[in-house]
């Protein structure tokens, strides 16, 4: 059913006056067999354990009908997205009824109930069974047979389900194949004893053989037709990934690249801006196209390395200066408080070259991890200055760079001459946990 | 990196080169940059779009220099010089081989440096210092842009593992403080002047440590370059 069409909002519950043209589906969330009571109870609007009571109810006393209802169900009915939302909300009108809802709120309690109710009609049944006599024989096989199916059954429900869910883990697809190997031992140790009981076994050999046979002839006769079907659906769904990934990558190019070209064309006489555009341009379509899948596509996320944190500082200050700056990082390691510290001092070195030496080409960042150490280099080629010229009250430099690295335990060297550019080396040692 | 060498160094020089990238328009562009032979000494004596055609081209040109996409159809630039070992080994007139790429992911760059490429430099080098590098490969010189000499750097500098030959895998001292200048963007003369060398020194070095790249066969270091998407 639509998640629109059940309501979150806690008010009086009747879920069957609103949704007259709702499917009916089975639950794939928080179900314990097929999922068929609480597709059915959020169908009906009826709390889940009522309608799990009414089919053990026909289980017990009706002979066993509840079990072929339950079986029609499950197999007819779709196992649907809609159910579970739908399975959800009512979960949550039901609970906020004011006699004693409180208790079904947790589906765990539920589901123990229904496990414990489950066990005391085992109970009657088989010991109805054991009183049963002469049909008490086949009894058994039918279980065998049926928990069989149903962990098969159920088996192919999870597969759907793989649709909406997150893909398994290898330890869960282990899981998945014993049981399903599980599923058909029953299943045919349960044949089995039947051929056996019915006291033909004898024959068994025979009967085995002719199923052999009639096996192989299904096989071979809808093999072909079954692989050419599983092939042209898998290449069906190769294309359709493939087509979103296409339309990904146009989307992702429509909104960057062919954004910054119109700007491009708008500022063609200021070479600086459309440097600038092209620059951070080129950086986010390479950062788009290479790094691993899941990283570096979104902007807000803090760096965590020193690396990164370096090379998004260097593309910042890029951004807003104009200026290129190259970037070399060797090495890398987490941030810690210090090397943040670092980069600041890194960033202000940066600034520093892009507004004062950015005319003699890019602004070049070195930064080395080595062992313990941490070396950040920033040059310029840009007009140089006198270091003992510049006032006492210009703090920049001192207060910035050289003063930030002696507060964190690092040292900064400055070295400038006029018409030789300016180098800021930046050293500091990373905290001792870190190794 | 703008003046390293004067102009002037170009006069009286001259080198035959052929362009190997599948874009035309980059090909135009570089050939429009530093074909004017007047000029820069350079002459661009062919042109190639994939792997067979710059084969076939190479050698029948026999050129000094061959600057070489990284990326091409037909195998890549890895390919182009596998298949022109020969000429690479020559004893008299080798070709020698710059790559040239917009790609500067590590283990491309590190592929084609091993494959025997003389050095490495981006697309966005300037005119005036890529014929430096054409000339600097001409003779023997190995080309190390900033960013190479960072992925080397790396590459070497990952030995948890115990180097397979002490001798050819590891970075004297010397060789590791040349490279980080190089990577810090000093050119060889600010470099020979920091380090108190001379500038035949620092080419020395820049030539051993390309040598020990191209002969080293530690597994860590194509790992290295596979793992990593560096950028």
């Amino acid at each position: 059913m639509p998640a629109s069409a059940a309501p979150r909002t806690p008010h009086a519950p009747d879920p069957a006056d609103e949704a007259p043209q709702r499917r009916l589906y089975r639950s794939a969330d928080g179900r314990m067999l097929g999922g068929v009571a609480r597709g059915l109870a959020g169908h009906l609007g009826l709390p889940v354990v009522w309608v799990r009571l009414a089919f053990f109810g026909l289980f017990v006393w009706g002979d066993g009908l509840g079990v072929l209802l339950y079986a029609a169900f499950w197999v007819f009915v779709p196992l649907g997205l809609g159910g579970r939302s739908g399975g959800r909300s009512f979960h949550e009108l039901f609970e906020t009824l004011p006699d004693g809802g409180r208790r079904l709120r947790k589906p765990a309690r539920g589901q123990i109930t229904a496990l414990v109710a489950l066990c005391v009609g085992a109970g009657i049944f088989l010991s109805k069974v054991q009183s049963g006599g002469a049909s008490g024989r086949y009894v058994w096989p039918t279980l065998l047979v049926g928990a069989g199916v149903v962990l098969v059954w159920r088996q192919a429900d999870n597969a759907r389900r793989e649709h909406w869910a997150a893909g398994p883990g290898g330890s869960r697809r282990m899981f998945q194949l014993a049981r399903a190997c599980a599923g058909i031992a029953l299943v045919g140790i349960g044949l089995t004893l039947f051929i056996v009981v019915r006291g033909s076994a004898a024959q068994l050999g025979n009967v085995l053989t002719a199923a052999l046979a009639v096996l192989a002839g299904i096989a071979l006769l809808a093999g072909p037709w079954l692989i050419r079907m599983t092939q042209d659906l898998s290449e069906e769904r190769l294309m359709r990934i493939r087509a979103q990934e296409r339309a990904e990558v146009a989307a992702h190019v429509h909104d960057s690249v062919l954004h910054t070209l119109t700007l491009i064309q708008r500022n063609a006489d200021d070479a600086g801006e459309v440097r600038r555009l092209a620059r951070a341009q080129e950086r986010e379509l390479r950062n788009w196209l290479y790094k691993p899948e899941g990283t570096g596509k979104e902007e807000a996320e803090e760096p965590a390395t020193l690396a990164e944190a370096v090379k998004k500082t260097a593309a910042e200050v890029e951004d807003h200066h104009g200026v290129p700056i190259e970037v070399v990082v060797v090495g890398d390691c987490p941030l810690d408080e210090r090397l943040g510290a670092q980069v600041q001092a890194a960033r202000e070195a940066m600034v520093n070259a892009a507004k004062y030496g950015g005319q003699g080409g890019p602004v070049q960042v070195y930064a080395e991890v080595e062992g313990q150490t941490v070396f950040v280099s920033v040059r310029d080629r840009g007009p140089g200055f006198d270091i003992d010229a510049v006032p006492d009250d210009r703090m920049g430099v001192r207060e910035s760079i050289i003063g930030r690295m002696q507060r964190n335990g690092g040292t900064a060297r400055l070295r400038s001459a006029p018409d030789g550019g300016t180098e800021v080396e930046l050293e500091m040692e990373r905290a001792a946990k870190a190794a | 990196m703008t003046e390293r060498y004067a102009q002037a160094d170009a006069v009286g020089r001259r080198v035959r080169v052929v362009l190997v990238d599948d874009h035309r328009m980059f090909r135009a562009g570089v050939q429009a940059e530093i074909g004017d032979t007047a000029r820069t000494g350079v002459e661009v004596v062919g042109e190639a779009a994939d792997v067979d055609q710059a084969v076939t081209v190479i050698t029948a040109t026999r050129p000094e220099v061959v600057l070489l996409d990284v990326h091409l159809p037909g195998g890549g630039g890895v390919e182009v010089l596998r298949r022109c070992a020969p000429l690479t080994a020559a004893a008299e007139n080798p070709v020698r081989f710059l790559a040239l790429s917009v790609s500067d992911a590590a283990e491309d760059v590190i592929g084609v440096i091993r494959g025997g490429a003389r050095g490495y430099v981006t697309k966005t080098i300037t005119g005036a210092d890529l014929v430096d590098s054409v000339f600097r490969v001409q003779e023997g010189d190995a080309v190390f842009s900033p960013r190479l000499a960072g992925f080397v750097l790396d590459a070497f500098a990952s030995t948890d593992a115990p180097p397979v030959d002490e001798d050819l895998d590891r970075l004297t001292q010397r060789e590791r403080e040349v490279l980080r200048l190089i990577a810090r963007g000093y050119a060889y003369k600010e470099i020979a002047k920091q380090l108190f060398i001379s500038v035949k020194t620092v080419e020395s070095h820049v030539s051993a440590v390309l040598r020990k790249l191209q002969l080293s066969n530690r597994h860590e270091l194509t790992r290295w370059a596979t793992a990593r998407r560096l950028v």
